[in-house]
């Protein structure tokens, strides 16, 4: 292994609630569902209706624009209806899961002996393919393009974020294999960025990059940043552990095998752990009767709490997500909020003096504390954002539409989750992502 | 306290738009918000927040500002009572109670004033009531002359406000610090009355200043060529001078505390102080040169490091330069931003016949001059990440 790229800017926030090593299997849900709305910029088509029988992955819909990208049942079953909002978007395509309905079936075979071509057929057909995003802009790869290289983050440094070391206890064979494909196609590309303390430094056909430092060191985008950053009209894949485990065992086995370890956390959860189900499993198989009770109102988040969605017990997991966590959602009035000394309240400001107990978790929850205000403070997001990036210039330039400076600025090296942090610490209250976001979906609009 | 929360529950809904009392809404929501940090969640993005806002910021700048403000209101009382020649006779406390009672007005029309016109056009925009005033409110008072009369304080922080601050959109949108430009304000359209000898301390209609008084400053005597103050009564601030500005020691305090908590930008400083003692030196240097006057030889030679504690070079170093609306965005801009303020604050201060102080302008100069110190910096950060894709292509 090569020398370790410490990172010094960032923050780790000291959230409570963090998942004991223990892992609990729950029994298969009665239903399961995937949702066009976890793909950003997807224009999904049916392929089913209501009624139809289903293994896992056959296909439920594809893109309209690569018809070859196509989405699968996560479980067999028979699909249970198409939910539908406004415009008649398709929110979630629901299957009621049956035991019996078994896989569908693909090629049994080591991918060292498989051409590129092959392997990508192969994860086309299974709706693996998806679980591939590309920089720039952090969507669905395409199947046309040819990658610099694929990257994989094998830590998470997210508050209270799911451990892959243990997640990957037992799996790691079929980690390789996963690895293996993936080399295929990026012929021979792959870099992965390991801790200090991980379990993934004997994984073979990837070059290995040690990365140390607070959160975002865990992203996978800054440490593309730091081992190959992506200039105007290159592009690589990402890849997220688990991910990687579904498509090893598609070639280890011949079937789709969408089981998942979510780590189930924050302060909200009687006892937080480790839960294992499938992708796309509803909210609730999680949550029910392992939450804590009061009478106040609680945030179910899927995800992280800096980059996840707010989900409701009826809603289903997120198709790239690993963690649920629950917090207080903290809407309540605070008297004099701001000028309290803050012992109990957590800040990467050094005004509050929680300052003088750098060990303590904090519980935190959603209330903005404060209200949004114009950019009035400099170098805040420069403190937890490490890479050569000015971010309230970017930020601007996104705000102002501005194509040329938002690629002059680095727009491609960019998502949501790399400037999270950001927004955590806006004293403005600045909604960061969402123009982020915003930015980015201008740029596919107008350069394609 | 929980009455006052139903109060402005109840009042809620008679403040919206379209309701009878539509005007009082951003009033309403100012004090509501000041007394109780407000109940809305995330609705995006990320769910958790830092709990600072904009309110904890500026009052921790407020709060760092009170030794100057504590110290101007004292010093006030004691250049009062030296100037009639009662000061060895007069009490502590008896002292600060003058100073408290001149000085108190000026912050009172300040933030009257200010927040007056802050809570109109807040409502006029449909905006929250935004916290920046509350600093600028603080900082106006401290950089006035304690005989500027008070009606020409309410002017010059309308003006201030409105033109120096809400014509371009409010706080975070200014192109100059307000406090700064209130004071400029005055500067140049009552000159008479802001400068000169009469206006640094308090003397009433019947007081009777002791014989060889004059009033001066002791930068005024220096300009005039004949330095005749203590350094230690300079450092620790028995010197006449506008409100707040006379104590190095109070400003130090405030430094600390601002750059501990980190709300103010310490490299601003550092290189403010950095460009005032270099441009200090080259003064030196040129003191023995031929053809300069020889009150110009004298305020040429004074020992650089005794400009950093003489007229407002210490409080606006730490205080005006590091606003963080006016001054450059970009952490190499802070570098140049503040050299750049130092070293013209001394030139003016020392080379400008007509008024021996330079802070005021050196800032508004370089405020004005900040964006395009950014737009270099920015321009260098794209043609390096330009060069890095050549590289590697």
């Amino acid at each position: 292994m090569s020398e370790v790229i410490k990172l010094r800017k960032g923050l780790d926030i000291r959230l409570k609630g963090s998942a004991e090593t223990v892992l609990e299997t729950l029994p298969v849900p009665a239903t399961v569902a995937l949702k066009p709305a976890d793909f950003p910029g997807l224009t999904p088509k049916m392929s089913v209706k209501p009624g139809f029988e289903v293994k896992a992955g056959d296909a439920l819909f594809y893109d309209k624009y690569h018809p070859e990208v196509v989405f699968t049942a996560p479980f067999g079953g028979k699909v249970a209806s198409v939910n539908r909002g406004e415009r008649r978007r398709i929110l979630e395509v629901v299957i009621e899961t049956d035991n019996g309905a078994g896989s569908a079936e693909y090629k049994k075979a080591n991918p060292n002996s498989l051409s590129a071509g092959e392997v990508k057929e192969q994860l086309l057909r299974s709706g693996l393919w998806p679980f591939i995003k590309r920089r720039p802009y952090g969507i669905v790869a395409s199947p046309q393009e040819k990658p610099k290289a694929v990257f994989i983050s094998t830590f998470d440094t997210a508050p209270i974020a799911p451990d892959y070391n243990f997640i990957m206890e037992g799996q790691l064979g079929t980690f390789q294999t996963g690895i293996d494909a993936l080399a295929k196609l990026a012929d021979g590309k792959v870099f992965m960025g390991v801790s200090d303390k991980s379990v993934f430094t004997n994984i073979k056909n990837t070059e290995i990059k040690q990365f140390s430092g607070p959160h975002p060191a865990g992203n996978v985008g800054i440490q593309i940043h730091h081992i190959s950053p992506i200039n105007r009209g290159e592009v690589v894949w990402t890849v997220n552990p688990q991910d990687v485990l579904f498509i090893g065992r598609l070639f280890e086995t011949g079937r789709v095998d969408f089981t998942k370890i979510f780590a189930l956390t924050g302060s909200e959860v009687e006892k937080p752990k480790y839960v294992q189900t499938t992708l796309g499993a509803p909210v609730s198989t999680l949550t029910d009767g392992r939450l804590k009770k009061g009478n106040y109102k609680q945030r179910i988040i899927s995800g992280n709490v800096l980059t996840g969605t707010r989900v409701k017990t009826q809603d289903y997991l997120g198709f790239y997500d690993s963690q649920v966590t629950v917090i207080p959602e903290g809407d309540e009035y605070e008297l004099f909020g701001w000028a309290t000394p803050g012992i109990d309240k957590f800040s990467a400001s050094k005004t509050f003096f929680s300052k003088l107990f750098p060990k303590k978790e904090y519980e935190m929850n959603a209330n903005l504390h404060g209200g949004e205000r114009a950019f009035v403070l400099s170098d805040q997001y420069e403190k937890v954002l490490p890479m050569d990036i000015l971010p309230v210039f970017l930020i601007k330039s996104c705000l102002a539409d501005d194509i040329d400076k938002m690629e002059q600025l680095g727009i491609y090296e960019v998502i949501e989750e790399d400037f999270a942090l950001c927004e955590y610490v806006c004293t403005s209250k600045i909604k960061v992502q969402d123009i982020l976001r915003n930015g980015i979906n201008t740029m596919i609009k107008e350069l394609g | 306290m929980k009455f006052l929360k139903n109060f402005f529950e109840k009042t809620e809904p008679y403040v919206q738009k379209g309701a009878k009392y539509h005007w009082l809404n951003s009033v309403h929501d100012g004090f509501f918000t000041f007394l109780f940090v407000p109940k809305h969640t995330a609705k995006s993005g990320t769910h958790i927040h830092d709990y600072i806002d904009l309110k904890r910021t500026m009052s921790i700048v407020v709060l760092a500002l009170v030794p100057s403000l504590l110290f101007g209101m004292y010093n006030v009382g004691l250049q009062h009572f030296i100037a009639i020649g009662e000061a060895a006779a007069t009490g502590f406390f008896d002292m600060f109670l003058y100073g408290l009672l001149k000085v108190l007005p000026v912050v009172i029309v300040s933030y009257g004033v200010g927040l007056g016109i802050e809570f109109a056009f807040a409502q006029m925009r449909g905006h929250e009531i935004n916290e920046g005033f509350l600093v600028s409110g603080m900082l106006i008072p401290l950089i006035m002359p304690i005989e500027t009369p008070l009606w020409m304080v309410a002017v010059a922080t309308a003006f201030a406000v409105i033109f120096g601050k809400e014509v371009f959109g409010g706080t975070g949108m200014n192109i100059w610090n307000p406090a700064l430009v209130a004071r400029a304000f005055l500067f140049f359209a009552y000159p008479a009355q802001m400068s000169g000898n009469s206006v640094w301390i308090a003397l009433g209609k019947n007081d009777m200043p002791i014989d060889g008084f004059t009033g001066a400053t002791p930068m005024a005597d220096a300009a005039a060529g004949n330095i005749n103050f203590s350094v230690a009564d300079a450092f620790f601030g028995f010197i006449p001078g506008s409100i707040g500005e006379t104590s190095t020691l109070a400003i130090l305090i405030g430094a600390v505390i601002l750059i501990i908590t980190g709300i103010g930008n310490w490299k601003i400083m550092v290189s403010t102080v950095a460009g005032g003692v270099v441009m200090g030196i080259i003064l030196n240097i040129f003191a023995g040169s031929q053809g300069l006057s020889p009150e110009a030889a004298v305020f040429f030679g004074i020992p650089f490091w005794q400009h950093l504690i003489l007229g407002g070079f210490a409080f606006g170093a730490v205080f005006m330069a590091t606003d963080p609306v006016s001054a450059t965005q970009t952490e190499k801009g802070k570098w140049i931003y503040g050299f750049l303020i130092g070293i013209l604050a001394i030139l003016i201060r020392v080379v400008n016949p007509a008024y021996p102080e330079g802070m005021m302008l050196a800032i508004l100069l370089m405020n004005t001059f900040a964006p395009l110190i950014d737009h270099y910096v920015v321009q260098g950060h794209i043609k390096r990440r330009i060069k890095r894709a050549k590289v590697t292509a």
